[in-house]
């Protein structure tokens, strides 16, 4: 049988084949137990759901946005709205009523699926402003009794009414699946952009199942496979490699069951691979060391001992030499004592490849998963490229490098600024609605422009330094990549986030963001009793201790750019105050408006700041926040 | 108002009618001749300030205490003597003001122990885990998951009580009472202590218990905000005595409850 030419075309096959209709699909922790659904069963839920809103009036070209934590319905009425040659929009589930607004009326969605009351009451809040919205759609209905509101419906209601409509006309759902065509946009993903509004790009069927397909024959997947399904929905790797590559190959999805729970559900689960932004890999590092820190002696110092030893052999195998036969002994007994059981702790134990991607990876948390045993990797892509450029095989991995392109993908470094350009089949088709954008970022002949600048190594190996435009030069003329020093900073387990400024200035300063479990666990050992965050900020013992971290790291900095300055922050940064993305990027413009008075008083010489700080609450509500913060020497 | 309130009230049977009831301790007189109708459905408020009465009248209703004159009908049937467990069997649930969780035992062990009153296998069999005993378990095990899953308390599942911060205790507590299936739900200050986005996630629970459910509720509360933005019916009480009943609209106008509760800052 020919490979589908479509998304839902996979669904068809995988109901059909029985190779795959018996085979979990996709598994959900509900009421405290994993739920399963076959093949057949998560068809037959996609079709309902497809004939319903085809009942309600949705239309080829009709887009349907989903909002909420991943669960099984809201991949469902993904596929639905695919099914019918319709459009889907995933949007993050934690942005505030304001940025839903822009998105969902840019993107004319006409039905939007929310998980609960929460994602109802936001969308209700900006109704007003969504002209093309015809139905609202819940998943989860606590709470929802006596909401009197022409446009909503529940998701089973909407069910219901696709087994009417079947009822009537039975084939419906596959002559509109068989309709479809490669080049049919499927997925309307808004890129969080660092810079103004985001962009909505369109990915055609044929854009990320030849990217999946890319996937799956650079990387070992198999139709048993499990993978958890934890990442934003409307991050495309999740569309990407939750969604595409398990209809593909066959294996299933796992939704946990909240949250704050994903990290025991990944133990629970054990998924076979996984992809996890740095900033994951991080706090899971932390939290490690946090609870290494807090057990008994005798395990403190075996945790520490086999630590020194599985960074020993990887900065060995970095320096291409041979580890001495006790170094590997002691290594094969680690694996025993310490690397198995930390990884079973983790979840990691099953997983055959392990992804970080999105942002650099600090090397130094690279080498120590890698230590421990931990298949870790880069991969590197973006959105305009449906999520995928470049994948480290696993005999190259390497922590300073993303890897080299994955076959049926080109990669070249152009212009002054060595901005990496890529050409592949899943280079998108543009950006909705705004063709001088979409123009500006792709060539005629396909080479889509990534906005970083990188360049290409002796190994073939791809290598990100920073965002094109984010690279500077301070005012003696060298060289200044923020991401690199920031990257350093974050590797410590106190510091969360970090800000580098130097573009222009004579020397490096940099705001902190302290990671306040680490923190405050640190404050609790050494008895110092605190509030807050803000209160914990700005305790001198605190300073201390980040001033401590960062002369460390200056060691590991060539001495022009080594970091004079630094303060606290008394909040952390966070994307509901537009600091951050939701993807958690930086945007360096608004934070050198916001923060003007600290880069002021980082090069005028002063000693402290005083700042009215505005800051969100999740509910959209606003409130400021007078911070006064100390700025400390660090060299 | 009150007059069509009270004709509503004869026209439909009320779930909880206290009628005319007193409780003295020593020479207190916590509660004089106080009387109200709890319609099925309605979230119900007794307000009232310091030392009105408040918790005395609730512990008559759920029987920790027995009412010196008058009497507590429930669905039509006659409580005033009743003990605090066989009302708990009729389908009677409490919280208390100051918590009271089994602290050593997880969130789950305290909402299974919530469900013990509608438990019917005996010793024997429950010991051998087998049969009956293990059907039975494993359906007060999906409910109590649907309790948790309802209060987003899935993630703490196997969290020792004690180890929860204040406002998540609250939400336990809430949980266990609701574990016993209630027609009635009885809730000595909810909100009592928590700061405001804690009360707002109580006041969410609260009014989705009633409306999922339509669980009966009876609570006490302090929060004058809360309690005419959530009731269906308010009864004030000052120094014992019933001093106001009806809507929250007819109360807030009352002048006895402007005099006596409210005060002069309002």
């Amino acid at each position: 049988m020919a490979e589908p030419t479509t998304i839902p075309g996979y669904l068809l096959r995988n109901e059909k084949d029985a190779a795959f209709s018996a085979l979990p699909a996709m598994r959900e922790k509900d009421l405290g137990i994993w739920q399963t659904y076959t093949w057949s069963q998560y068809v037959d839920n996609v079709r309902d759901f497809a004939l319903g809103i085809a009942a309600l009036g949705f239309k080829r070209g009709d887009k349907l946005s989903v909002i909420g934590n991943n669960r099984p319905r809201l991949y469902w009425a993904q596929l639905a709205a695919m099914s019918l040659g319709g459009q889907a929009v995933p949007v993050y589930q934690d942005a505030i009523a304001t940025e839903l607004a822009f998105v969902l009326a840019h993107s004319e969605a006409k039905i939007i699926v929310c998980e609960d009351q929460e994602q109802i009451d936001k969308i209700l809040s900006i109704r007003d402003q969504l002209p093309d919205l015809q139905w609202l759609v819940y998943d989860y209905h606590r709470g929802m009794t006596d909401y009197d509101v022409d446009i909503l419906k529940s998701f089973t209601a909407v069910q219901e009414l696709g087994r009417e409509f079947k009822s009537k006309s039975p084939r419906y759902f596959e002559d509109e699946v068989t309709k479809g065509q490669a080049d049919d946009i499927a997925l309307l993903a808004y890129t969080s952009g660092t810079t103004g509004q985001p962009k909505g790009v369109m990915l055609s069927h044929g854009n990320l199942l030849e990217t999946a397909r890319i996937f799956v024959q650079n990387e070992d997947v198999r139709p048993n496979d499990d993978f958890l399904a934890y990442l934003p929905m409307a991050w495309v790797g999740d569309s990407l490699y939750g969604l595409c590559v398990s209809l593909i190959v066959g294996c299933s999805s796992n939704c946990p069951e909240s949250p704050d729970s994903v990290m025991r559900d990944l133990r629970e689960l054990g998924p076979t691979g996984i992809i996890a932004a740095p900033r994951v890999w991080e706090t899971m590092l932390s939290n490690l060391q946090v609870r290494a820190g807090d057990s008994s002696p005798l395990k403190r110092q075996v945790y520490s001992y086999f630590s020194g030893v599985a960074q020993q052999i990887e900065a060995d195998k970095r320096d291409g030499k041979q580890s001495s036969g006790g170094l590997t002994l002691m290594h094969k007994l680690g694996e025993f004592l310490v690397y198995g059981p930390v990884r079973d702790q983790l979840g990691l134990r099953r997983a055959r490849w392990c992804l970080t991607g999105g942002a650099p990876l600090g090397p130094d948390t690279f080498r120590f998963f890698r230590g421990f045993g931990v298949n870790l990797k880069q991969v590197y892509g973006s959105t305009e490229l449906s999520g995928l450029a470049t994948l480290q095989p696993d005999t190259q991995v390497n922590p300073d490098t993303v890897g080299p392109p994955c076959p049926g993908i080109e990669v070249k470094i152009s212009g002054d600024q060595s901005e990496v350009l890529v050409r592949s089949k899943g280079v998108f088709k543009g950006y909705y609605k705004q063709d001088d954008k979409t123009a500006e970022a792709v060539e005629p002949d396909g080479w889509f422009h990534t906005g970083d600048a990188g360049l290409i190594n002796e190994h073939g190996h791809l290598v990100i330094i920073d965002r094109a435009k984010d690279v500077g030069k301070l005012s003696d003329g060298t060289p200044f990549a923020p991401q690199f020093i920031e990257l350093k900073l974050k590797f410590s387990p106190y510091i969360n986030e970090a800000v580098a400024f130097g573009d222009g200035f004579p020397f490096v300063a940099s705001m902190i963001a302290i990671d306040l479990e680490a923190v405050g666990k640190w404050a609790e050992r050494n008895m110092l009793p605190y509030t807050n965050y803000m209160d914990l900020a700005q305790k001198p013992e605190v300073r201390e201790l980040v001033a401590d971290e960062i002369r460390k790291i200056n060691i590991g900095l060539p001495e022009v750019s080594r970091i004079k300055r630094f303060l606290l922050l008394t909040k952390d940064l966070d994307a509901d105050d537009n600091e951050i993305t939701r993807t958690r990027k930086l945007r360096r413009g608004y934070i050198a408006e916001k923060y003007a008075p600290v880069i002021q008083a980082f090069y005028g010489g002063k000693s402290d700041v005083q700042l009215m700080l505005d800051v969100t609450f999740e509910d959209g509500s606003q409130s400021q926040v007078n911070s006064h913060m100390m700025i400390e020497e660090a060299a | 108002m009150s007059l069509t309130s009270q004709a509503a009230s004869a026209r439909q049977d009320s779930t909880l009618s206290v009628k005319n009831v007193s409780k003295s301790f020593g020479g207190v007189k916590a509660n004089t001749d106080v009387s109200l109708e709890v319609m099925p459905g309605t979230i119900h408020a007794i307000i009232g300030p310091n030392g009105a009465g408040k918790t005395t009248l609730l512990n008559m209703i759920s029987g920790f205490y027995h009412p010196d004159e008058g009497s507590v009908t429930f669905n039509g049937r006659d409580i005033t003597n009743m003990k605090p467990a066989q009302r708990a069997e009729i389908g009677i649930a409490r919280t208390f003001q100051n918590i009271a969780l089994f602290r050593g035992l997880t969130v789950l062990d305290n909402l299974m122990l919530g469900r013990h009153v509608r438990m019917k296998a005996g010793v024997f069999s429950s010991f051998i885990y087998w049969g009956m005993a293990q059907k039975e378990e494993i359906a007060h095990r999906n409910r109590v998951e649907e309790i948790l899953d309802f209060l987003k308390l899935t993630d703490l599942r196997k969290q020792p009580a004690g180890a929860l911060a204040y406002g998540l205790r609250k939400r336990v507590e809430l949980g266990r009472a609701l574990a016993c299936d209630p027609k009635l739900l009885l809730l000595d200050e909810p909100m009592a202590g928590m700061n405001q986005e804690e009360k707002e996630d109580m006041v969410r629970y609260v009014l989705d218990v009633n409306g999922e459910w339509g669980t009966t509720t009876v609570l006490i509360e302090h929060d004058m905000g809360v309690v005419m933005d959530i009731s269906d019916h308010v009864t004030v009480l000052d120094q014992g005595t019933r001093i106001s009943d009806g809507t929250p609209d007819h109360v807030r106008a009352d002048p006895h409850v402007i005099e006596a509760y409210l005060g002069t800052s309002h």
